[in-house]
């Protein structure tokens, strides 16, 4: 790998070298390198681009790295990874896309991780994408999550877009089973003239599932963000989702919540707010010494965090 | 020392008039010397507050600290100079933990036994509170003694608390007063304080009393707190100006 890849690398999944446990990364279109342990088995599909992710039941403590970096201007890829957890498991996944764009032509990273997650297992899932480069070139990429948890399993997924990607639309759904439990945290961040889109989809299917969506975002600049929830309470639930968002300069951010009860026990919630920093908060940090630039960073940073 | 000299603020009303919450304050509040600003609500005390601080910009007059004129300075470069400022409600963020605040106030990265030794200091069981949002979660006394530990982090020449006692219980009250009292103990610092409150004007070295947008007394607490509280005295400041209100 070069050096642009292994910042993308190290950007995306925090790693600086190889890491522990199973892994499979991707650079440029190809796999280049992959672990696979007693327990966590990778296999490459035959029919279409991608992986499978096979964790025998009662994996307990280990983790699984599938990190995708692209640093050739102009390569688009359509990549389907499946995971299938098995009973009893508790494991935690770090996907995630970087691109670097040096070049004029497009680059896109599209991707479908599905997941079949067994009965009480329990699943952490970390997706962070990130762009860099200065070419003209747009990075693109829409990812797409399908999650199925399993009577009394619990779900944590945890996604960021911090930086530098133009244009991405996020699609998840989750259907969950009884005693099922899902949170999904999203940390959304968009400058200069980049769209993002998040829709998410949930059906409580279960009795006594639940499902947290928090959804945080900053939009800055010109740029725009649309955030679409859905929560489906289907059975004896509770469904609640937020989202909170922090509009700058000439940004636009909509935000779209649809809660629907089609069972008497069904409890659910959406809280939604977009707004400008608040001048006191500015003013608050402001009396410690800093400047307003400085204040206003150290807030969307916790808010990010 | 800070002197105030001539301040005046006033804040357009309708049809073109101005309605002045500040009418040419002068005063001269000395080094190391706690004082309390007293007077009725609406008089202009918190007003007074946040022009020292920046955060108002007065439309005359001038802010003068150790001999600087100050009173074209942002709130940050005030703060720079060693003025800090407590907020009557203090300010909540999302993301922003107890220990993130105490390390920006204190201006250098602190090591969680240090944060932590500023939040006992204001009566705070510290491992609760260190890595907690300074958030809706936290009730107004938390708030109220986890912004006091920020004051006491900064420790600068000066600071200023607009009304410590607003939004909290009887317990941190008495509490507050201790918080305060060790403050003072060493006389390193100023400490200007907005209150309505006998037991702390009752520890400040001077009082300062605000009515209307004007001083109406100022002097030793020996002085000026006898009459605020023996009987109708305490309104004798609004019977002069205001006839009949009292």
């Amino acid at each position: 790998m070069d050096q642009i890849q292994k910042t993308l690398l190290e950007e995306i999944a925090g790693l600086h070298e190889v890491p522990a446990g199973a892994y499979n990364i991707r650079a440029n279109g190809k796999s280049v390198s992959r672990n696979t342990t007693a327990n966590i088995d990778i296999v490459t599909k035959e029919d279409k681009q991608g992986i499978d992710i096979i964790i025998k039941p009662g994996t307990k403590k280990e983790s699984v790295h599938i990190p995708v970096v692209l640093s050739q201007s102009g390569l688009t890829e359509m990549v389907y990874n499946d995971f299938y957890v098995g009973d009893d498991c508790d494991v935690t996944i770090i996907a995630g896309c970087g691109i670097h764009n040096g070049g004029d032509e497009m680059s896109k990273h599209d991707g479908i991780h599905s997941f079949f997650i067994g009965k009480n297992s329990h699943v952490r899932y970390v997706e962070k994408h990130y762009g860099s480069g200065d070419g003209k070139g747009k990075r693109i990429m829409n990812p797409e999550t399908v999650v199925e948890v399993g009577e009394n399993s619990f779900m944590e997924m945890e996604t960021v877009q911090i930086r530098g990607v133009d244009s991405t639309k996020r699609r998840t759904s989750a259907a969950l089973a009884d005693g099922a439990k899902i949170v999904i945290t999203e940390r959304l961040m968009t400058h200069g003239s980049q769209n993002a889109e998040s829709y998410f989809k949930v059906d409580l299917n279960g009795a006594g599932s639940s499902a947290n969506l928090i959804s945080r975002s900053v939009a800055k600049e010109d740029s725009t963000q649309l955030f679409f929830s859905e929560i489906n309470g289907n059975n004896q639930c509770a469904g609640h989702s937020e989202c909170d968002a922090i509009i700058m300069d000439n940004a636009k951010i909509g935000a779209v919540p649809k809660i629907t009860a089609n069972h008497l026990e069904a409890a659910l919630i959406h809280e939604a707010a977009i707004g400008k920093i608040a001048g006191e908060q500015i003013t608050k940090l402001m009396t410690l010494g800093l400047t307003e630039a400085e204040a206003e960073e150290q807030i969307v940073n916790g808010f990010l965090r | 020392m800070l002197e105030l000299i001539n301040l005046s603020f006033q804040v357009p009303e309708q049809s073109n008039a101005k309605k002045e919450i500040i009418k040419s304050v002068n005063l001269q509040l000395k080094d190391h010397t706690f004082t309390a600003i007293t007077g009725p609500n609406g008089g202009g005390k918190s007003t007074l507050a946040k022009l020292i601080m920046g955060m108002e910009k007065p439309t005359g007059g001038q802010i003068i600290w150790n001999g600087q004129d100050i009173t074209d300075l942002d709130v940050t470069e005030r703060a720079k100079l060693g003025i800090s400022f407590a907020f009557q409600q203090p300010v909540r963020f999302k993301g922003i933990k107890v220990k993130d605040l105490i390390t920006l106030a204190a201006g250098e990265k602190l090591s969680t036994a240090s944060a932590c030794e500023y939040l006992s200091k204001v009566g705070l069981c510290a491992r609760d509170y260190i890595n907690r949002d300074v958030d809706g979660s936290l009730s107004g006394g938390e708030l109220k003694r986890i912004e006091i530990a920020t004051i006491i982090a900064r420790n600068t020449p000066l600071s200023v608390f607009d009304e410590p006692e607003a939004g909290i219980d009887l317990w941190s009250f008495s509490n507050l007063i201790k918080v305060f009292e060790a403050m003072h103990e060493k006389r390193e610092n100023s400490l200007i304080i907005i209150s309505h409150q006998e037991r702390i004007l009752s520890i400040a070295d001077e009082i300062v009393v605000l009515a209307d947008g004007a001083v109406k007394a100022q002097g030793a607490r020996e002085d000026i707190l006898p009459e605020l509280l023996g009987g109708t005295t305490g309104c004798k400041y609004y019977q002069q100006e205001e006839g009949t209100r009292c």
